[in-house]
């Protein structure tokens, strides 16, 4: 076991530091040393989309990313979607279209579904298969997730 | 998307309240806020991390096992082997989809003395961290003797092929063993009628042969557990099951402890799919525990998902038809040889029964062969047998229907299974919907469209599942606000909890919002099986309906005391009870209930054993491109009947996700194994399954022909949808660029090479 590293970042809009091993992945941090366990685990490298974060806006599979590269870095976790008392539309949809079974999934296509959302409010369905085809769902076959990112796109447009 | 109601028995047209609508899960909010405590993000006190270390070799003899080292590294707790397994003795556990040799069992948790797959585990460690653990396992020293291993079904099969186990006979008809030991670990045989003559009678036969890949359920979830082995001898697991009674009975008998000893907590589960019945980690995280006196969990690796629990199997299979011109199915004849993997009881008995499930024909016969190969253990994978068995089946029915020009939703019709059909393996059919699933079929709007296009394709096949029934317990307490908490144990996998408390709240004439269902663990609930078999829905919502009427006579004693009545002089309807010149809705009257001699408590335990069938049909369209072979999904359609669609939005989720795992299995989805019998695929970018890319939307048509064997007419729906895919994919194939596919999956470069090689 090395040194461990002292790490500054922004976490869902607050300041956090942690120290982390040279070799600790930031899905690691997230989950084992900050007690983020929101963001979930389903191969740690890189080919499922369950630990999909935001890293400075971006999606990024944490797995992937060594913690200690988060060094001054914002990022928004699955925890930090729904702002204060109310869910996002894209979490209202997901429950209202019964877009999640196990829900293992879920955390991941949300932040990765947020992060499309952001860069293009009004995407086509094809858009939305292909910025989503880096999770996957083994549950629902994709139907009511596509469909529940086209909701929350139409539901947040009326309300701009 | 439609829902076809078709009113044919006594409890259709009825007027439900709560039934077929579409509330928000009960479990919703957590699971969309990250907040759902899944195995994983367990976090106990003093916690160890383990890992297990895993066979390179496909077949050996375990000559030695050197622990030293590992234990010796700093932050190493605790170190077991096969050696530290009690000896478990031949004894068959049933599993509700599935039974288990107990002496197999644990030897596939931890190897014995034999290594029987490349992945089967043979030491474990705890450790302060996961990467010490990691470090740990890499100076263990284990010597092998390898063995010559054997990988094909086929193959397994000869006399000369290695030999896995040197104490499994062939087990015959009627409980006749083979006289020397075999890879060869069962033959089951069915028939009715007499196939000869049916084949003398009919005018086209057709014999064909098919090969499908061993594929894997792929949960994202890796399987995890978590167990502490407490000073008091008490042993508490927090594991990934599709059912905590079955791995609490399983995890006693391999540590050879009381059952009462044991605890199993069901935390949310990230899909099971039928892998995660049997045990694997569970044992050897509470061996652990014990030798290091703290909590250890145990997360899989993908790869170890993958090599090291139980994918579903590869299998041969010949499927022989005969039909009379005018299209009357007259005799059939399947011989199926199923992969077991490094031990015997795989899927075969399932794949008997369904192979010839969907149609009524006379004269039938039926060989089944369960073969052990040095691959994981087998498991279950929705509708165990069935979708391989399936792919066979219906291959050849498009095949004779085409030969004879008959439409094959009209030949389908002809063939029916209906009430009355009697199955191969001997149980006769009450009323089914089979035949309105296919009309359904027929009508949609998908059928009547037109297809057009150079190298596309429209393919049709159905399918069959059980619906298991078996054991559920409940119970639920009324709360004086008029909610009723609601107390089960079927662990919920995909909405169940909503599901169950839906058919709780119809019967006490309440909303689905008021019933607070709660999944219990072992202590906290009665006995109650697995998730698996399309059956929570089913029997946990009998239960709960059982429940339901358990209240509403305590209830009218209640309302009898406060009206100075008779009990049965209190009626109940639509979620009010009457007395002589009284009433009161459901809520007033629980808010009364402390002054008039406590809270109440409905429970219920029933056996909803041998439950209906369900039977679905699939259209698809494709479209293959002549230069790679790949094939694209154009437009996909699945039609099934429900019985009485509880909450619609989940019974489509689940046709749509069945029928996507079932285009993986056609496509693309494959174990991948190199002449040492390594596979090479084991992550998810080689084992790739159907991202929301290669897809288009999945429509879907409920067909609801009630179920007579439920109150209100619920069939399960899980499993079926996996199902018809692959032949109709096959299907739809050749009606594009005219290749008969009998090999899974349908990779570019197979079709491209039939496409090549075609006259
Ligand atoms: S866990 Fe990171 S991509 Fe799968
Ligand atoms: S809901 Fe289970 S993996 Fe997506």
């Amino acid at each position: 076991m090395g040194k461990r590293i002292h790490v500054t970042t922004t976490i869902n809009g607050e300041p956090v530091e942690f120290l982390c091993e040279a070799r600790q992945s930031l899905l690691e941090v997230l989950r084992d040393v900050l007690r983020l366990t929101g963001t979930k685990e389903g191969c740690n490298n890189g080919n499922c989309g369950a630990c999909t974060v935001l890293l400075n806006g971006l999606p990024v599979d944490s797995c992937l990313v060594l913690a200690v590269e988060a060094e001054g870095a914002t990022i928004e976790t699955v925890e930090g979607i729904a702002c204060g008392g109310h869910l996002h539309p894209l979490q209202q949809c997901f429950l209202e279209g019964a877009a999640l079974q196990c829900g293992i999934c879920t955390p991941g296509f949300l932040v990765a579904a947020k992060a499309l959302l952001d860069k293009n409010p009004n995407p086509s369905e094809r858009d939305i298969r292909f910025e989503l085809a880096g999770n996957i769902c083994r549950c629902t076959g994709y139907d009511k997730i596509v469909r529940a990112v086209q909701d929350a796109a139409q539901r947040m447009a009326a309300s701009r | 998307m439609a829902t076809i109601d078709q009113p044919r028995s006594e409890t259709a047209g009825k007027q439900y309240k709560v039934l077929g609508t579409r509330p928000i899960r009960h479990d919703g909010a957590d699971k969309v806020t990250g907040r759902a405590i899944y195995t994983n993000d367990m976090q106990l006190t003093g916690m160890l991390h383990g890992r297990i270390l895993r066979s390179p070799h496909a077949h050996a003899r375990i000559k030695s096992i050197d622990t030293s080292a590992a234990e010796a590294l700093p932050g190493v707790l605790a170190v077991c082997t096969g050696a530290d397994f009690p000896d478990v003795k031949d004894k068959i556990a049933e599993l509700g989809e599935g039974a288990v040799n107990l002496a197999h069992l644990s030897a596939n948790v931890m190897a014995h003395d034999k290594v029987l797959y490349k992945g089967h585990a043979v030491a474990a460690v705890a450790a302060k961290s996961p990467h010490i653990a990691e470090e740990a396992l890499k100076l263990i020293r284990v010597e092998y003797e390898v063995l010559p291993h054997v990988l094909w079904v086929l193959d397994a099969m000869k006399d000369d092929a290695p030999l896995l186990h040197d104490n499994v006979y062939t087990e015959e008809l009627g409980g006749k063993q083979s006289d020397k030991p075999s890879n060869i670990a069962k033959h089951l045989h069915f028939e009715q009628g007499n196939v000869e003559e049916g084949f003398a009678q009919a005018d086209i036969v057709i014999e064909r042969e098919f090969k499908t890949a061993t594929v894997h359920q792929g949960y994202i979830e890796p399987h995890v557990s978590v167990a502490l082995w407490n000073q008091d001898n008490r042993l508490t697991i927090w594991t990934a099951t599709q059912g905590s009674f079955t791995a609490r009975q399983q995890t006693a008998e391999v540590l050879q402890i009381p059952v009462s000893n044991v605890t199993v907590v069901p935390c949310e589960i990230g899909g099971g799919f039928g892998g995660k019945i049997s045990i694997y980690l569970e044992p050897v995280a509470a061996i652990l525990s014990r030798k290091s006196g703290r909590p250890v969990k145990i997360v899989m690796s993908r790869a170890e998902v993958f090599e090291g629990t139980g994918p579903t199997p590869a299998t041969f299979i010949r499927v022989k038809l005969g039909a009379t011109r005018d299209g009357k199915l007259v005799a059939a004849q399947a011989y199926l040889a199923y992969e077991a993997g490094g031990f015997p009881g795989g899927v075969i008995g399932p794949g008997c029964m369904c192979v010839f499930s969907c149609y009524d024909i006379p004269n039938a016969v039926v060989d089944g062969y369960d073969v052990c190969v040095n691959k994981p253990k087998t498991q279950a994978y929705r509708a165990p047998g069935a979708t391989q068995a399936a792919f066979a089946c219906e291959t050849v029915i498009d095949e004779i229907a085409e030969k004879l020009g008959i439409d094959p939703i009209e030949f389908r019709l002809k063939n029916a299974a209906k009430e009355g059909t009697r199955r191969v393996d001997g149980p006769v059919y009450p009323r089914v919907g089979f035949i309105e699933t296919l009309e359904a079929a027929r009508n949609s709007d998908h059928y009547q469209s037109e297809l057009t296009g150079p190298y596309r394709g429209r393919g049709v096949a159905s399918g069959f599942w059980f619906n298991v029934g078996l054991k559920s317990a409940a119970s639920a307490s009324v709360n004086p606000d008029g909610t009723v908490t609601l107390v089960e144990g079927s662990t919920d996998i995909g909405g169940t909890r909503t599901t169950v408390a839906m058919q709780l709240a119809e019967t006490l004439g309440i909303a689905a919002e008021d019933v607070i269902p709660r999944v219990e663990d072992t202590d906290g609930v009665g006995y109650t099986d697995v998730t698996g078999g399309s059956r929570v829905t089913y029997a946990t919502g009998l239960a709960a309906y059982h429940c339901g009427l358990d209240i509403i006579a305590q209830m009218k004693e209640r309302a009898a005391i406060l009206w100075d009545c008779e009990p049965d002089q209190v009626e109940f309807a639509d979620g009010t009870f009457t007395g002589p010149g009284q009433s009161a809705t459901f809520k007033e009257l629980a808010r009364r209930l402390l002054e008039t001699g406590g809270g109440i408590v409905g429970r219920a335990s029933v056996d909803g054993g041998g439950a209906t069938n369900g039977f679905g049909t699939h259209i698809v369209d494709v479209e293959v491109d002549p230069e790679t072979g790949k094939v694209t999904i154009l437009r996909y359609t699945a039609v099934q009947d429900a019985g009485k669609a509880v909450h619609p939005s989940y019974v489509e989720g689940q046709m749509q996700g069945g029928a996507v795992q079932g285009i993986g299995w056609a496509l693309n989805e494959e174990y991948y194994y190199d002449a040492d019998g390594r596979m090479r695929n084991a992550s998810m970018l080689d084992y790739r399954m159907p991202t929301a890319y290669d897809l288009p939307n999945i429509e879907t048509i409920i067909v609801e022909v009630p179920n007579p064997k439920h109150p209100y007419g619920v069939r399960g729906v899980g499993e079926t949808p996996i199902v018809p895919p692959p032949a109709a994919i096959a299907n739809a194939i050749y009606r594009a660029v005219g290749v008969r596919m009998r090999e899974l999956p349908m990779q570019p470069h197979k079709v491209w090479k039939a496409i090549n090689s075609q006259e």
